[in-house]
């Protein structure tokens, strides 16, 4: 079981008002991705789920128990660190087998373990190795396995890929959502990588400057952004924002179309008229970067391979569908 | 040519560093000399190298006049135990300082050193005066206790350093695998610090075996260590330089070989844990 429960929770430090009042609830097995920009709080509020850090007010219900006065060693979560924070001392068995040495098991049953948890991740080779002598994956697969071994009420994952390469990268990235389904535990999983967070969450925790600005599946968030902030921050090439006379027409302070919303014609079209300044030919997709004129600059997708250059007049066309709209306070609209 | 110069700066350099090592060394290696030579040798003028009578002498009436073992047991207990128990008070207050550090920790550690910059014979009649009262006057644990409070602050100076070097996402990590704070301290903490730990035992040795000012003024033969044993030979009735010299051997002996064989973490921890 692994249920975790935010009740209006914050941070300070000194002065300095981190987390500003976050609520959230995790069901028990969902994989949960906190993401948002550099600075937000992510790591603060996952430190502050993990005991690292103490909460300046609020609740943190562990499976409907609060533990904000519980140290972390009791409250049964694991966690992997972007650092990995491997003991240097100790060999890769020690390693995986130290929380379960805490926790009083007998040796033979840490060895068990311990070498159960080295096959799921590919390291039964490497058991005796010092982490120096190990590579930056393997590393990271240790981090994995102290965590897992322990079987944790959740996991606890800041940023855990951020220094592999990128095709390491992805290859984790499947590695660790194939393991969480697996074993069916709770995990909270911080990053900035949008890519990351849209393919291995359940739910998606978008956090700003302290405050939690949506909470829903990847897709809720990208087909209906609760505000500004998520609108433009899920989904690559970001979201094109136009304001003015246009949007008034909707009924909106500012209106929002994804590129891969709008539909690119030439010139002549009825849509939105522009000067192409850049055209990004990834022969699997087209991206153009549009001069709109009084619309500003606005990007367009085009999946596959569409021959126009730099200079060519384009006119956009946004799928009537698939506009967004919203109001003076950057809220959306619905309806 | 380039290679030729660097070759030549690299005999130049190499024979500068023989001859100040030289240098350096050239006292200890005198006053050993000295010592096997017989009291006329030591001070005749002009002094003889090696072409003396070789003796042993000296080191036999050292041995008689004052016993070398009960001085040198009482060495190797003050300066260990005032070093270990150091070591203990100290592994606690620099682990809190480094890894809970507080608006104050830094006056704190600042104060700390503070004393140390206090000349001791400025304290010299009170520190008499307790130790008189209490009884502590010429006893082991008297000593113990002052040379451990007077090199307190120098063992956590270097501790708080070497912690301060370690991650504090590896003890994070540990508290999260459930470790309690003593287990930490035991189990991550104290294996990561070991070299720390071991060059800081050692300077602090080095420290308490060497220390003269209180030991002198606080023991006179029971507590008495080997630098009372050195200090009774340079006598105001004259000097006898040849039994100077065989009894400074004999209690730089011991120090001396245990510098020599941990000599990789003496220099570590002279560095303060800059070389990592
Ligand atoms: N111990 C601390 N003392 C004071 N301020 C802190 C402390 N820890 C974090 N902060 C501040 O809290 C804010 C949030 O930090 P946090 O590390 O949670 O950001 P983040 O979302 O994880 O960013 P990143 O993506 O860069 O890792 C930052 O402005 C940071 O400066
Ligand atoms: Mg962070």
């Amino acid at each position: 079981m692994g249920q975790i429960t935010l009740q209006g929770v914050q941070k300070s430090f000194g002065p300095v008002h981190i987390i500003k009042g976050a609520d959230l609830d995790i069901a028990d097995g969902s994989f949960v991705v906190f993401v948002g920009p550099s600075g937000c709080g992510k790591t603060t509020l996952l430190r502050l789920i993990a005991g690292l850090e103490d909460v300046s007010g609020g609740k943190i219900l562990i499976d409907g128990k609060n533990v904000v006065d519980t140290p972390p060693a009791k409250r049964g979560l694991s966690m992997v660190f972007q650092s990995y924070a491997l003991y240097p001392h100790m060999s890769v068995r020690g390693n995986i087998g130290f929380g379960l040495k805490m926790a009083g098991l007998a040796k033979d049953e840490i060895n068990r373990k311990v070498e159960a948890a080295a096959a799921t991740l590919n390291l039964s080779p490497y058991l005796d190795r010092k982490p120096r002598e190990l590579s930056g994956g393997q590393r990271q697969r240790v981090a994995i396995g102290r965590a897992i071994v322990r079987e944790p009420k959740a996991f606890l994952f800041d940023e855990p890929l951020s220094n592999l390469d990128a095709a390491l990268r992805v290859q984790m990235r499947i590695e660790v959502t194939r393991l969480q389904k697996q074993l069916g535990t709770t995990a909270i999983y911080v990053t900035h990588d949008q890519v990351e967070a849209m393919t291995m969450a359940d739910k998606i925790v978008v956090l700003n400057g302290g405050k939690i600005e949506q909470y829903g599946s990847p897709l809720e968030l990208y087909e209906r952004p609760a505000n500004l902030f998520v609108a433009g921050f899920i989904g690559s090439p970001k979201m094109n924002f136009v304001t003015g006379e246009l949007a008034l027409q909707k009924g909106a302070a500012t209106i929002g179309v994804r590129p891969e919303h709008l539909k690119i014609e030439r010139d002549g079209g009825g849509g939105w008229q522009g000067t192409i300044a850049v055209a990004e030919h990834l022969g699997s997709d087209t991206f153009l970067y549009v001069d709109a004129g009084p619309l500003g600059m606005l990007t367009a997708r085009y999946i596959g391979e569409l021959s126009l250059h730099a200079g060519d007049r384009v006119s956009l066309v946004p799928d009537p569908q698939r506009i967004h709209r919203f109001d003076d306070g950057g809220n959306a609209l619905r309806g | 040519m380039a290679r030729m110069a660097t070759r030549q700066r690299v005999v130049i350099s190499t024979i500068g560093a023989w001859l100040f090592g030289f240098l350096i060394f050239f006292p200890i290696l005198w006053m050993v000399l000295a010592s096997f030579k017989t009291e006329l040798e030591a001070f005749a003028i002009p002094p003889s190298f090696l072409f003396f009578h070789w003796t042993l002498e000296n080191y036999a009436t050292v041995q008689e006049r004052s016993d070398y073992f009960h001085h040198a047991m009482n060495s190797i207990i003050i300066a260990g135990g005032s070093t270990l128990i150091a070591l203990l008070i100290a592994i606690p207050a620099a682990w809190s300082m480094a890894f809970s550090p507080t608006k104050r920790t830094k006056d704190i550690l600042l104060w700390m050193l503070s004393t140390k910059m206090m000349p001791p014979v400025g304290v010299l009649v009170p520190i008499y005066l307790i130790f008189k009262t209490f009884g502590l006057l010429d006893s082991r644990i008297g000593l113990v206790f002052i040379l451990c409070l007077g090199n307190l602050p120098i063992v956590i100076w270097m501790l708080f350093t070497y912690f301060k070097e370690i991650p504090r996402d590896i003890l994070e990590a540990a508290r999260m695998d459930g470790a309690t704070i003593g287990r930490e301290l035991v189990y991550v903490l104290t294996p990561m610090a070991i070299p720390g730990l071991a060059s800081t035992l050692l300077l602090n040795l080095i420290l308490a075996w060497n220390e003269a000012f209180w030991t002198l003024n606080l023991s006179t033969s029971n507590a008495a260590p080997l630098t009372t044993f050195i200090a009774s030979y340079s006598s105001p009735e004259g000097l006898f330089w040849a039994k100077l010299s065989a009894a400074s051997t004999l209690a730089i002996a011991p120090i001396l070989v245990l510098g020599w064989f941990s000599q990789k973490q003496l220099v570590r921890g002279l560095t303060f844990g800059a070389v990592k």
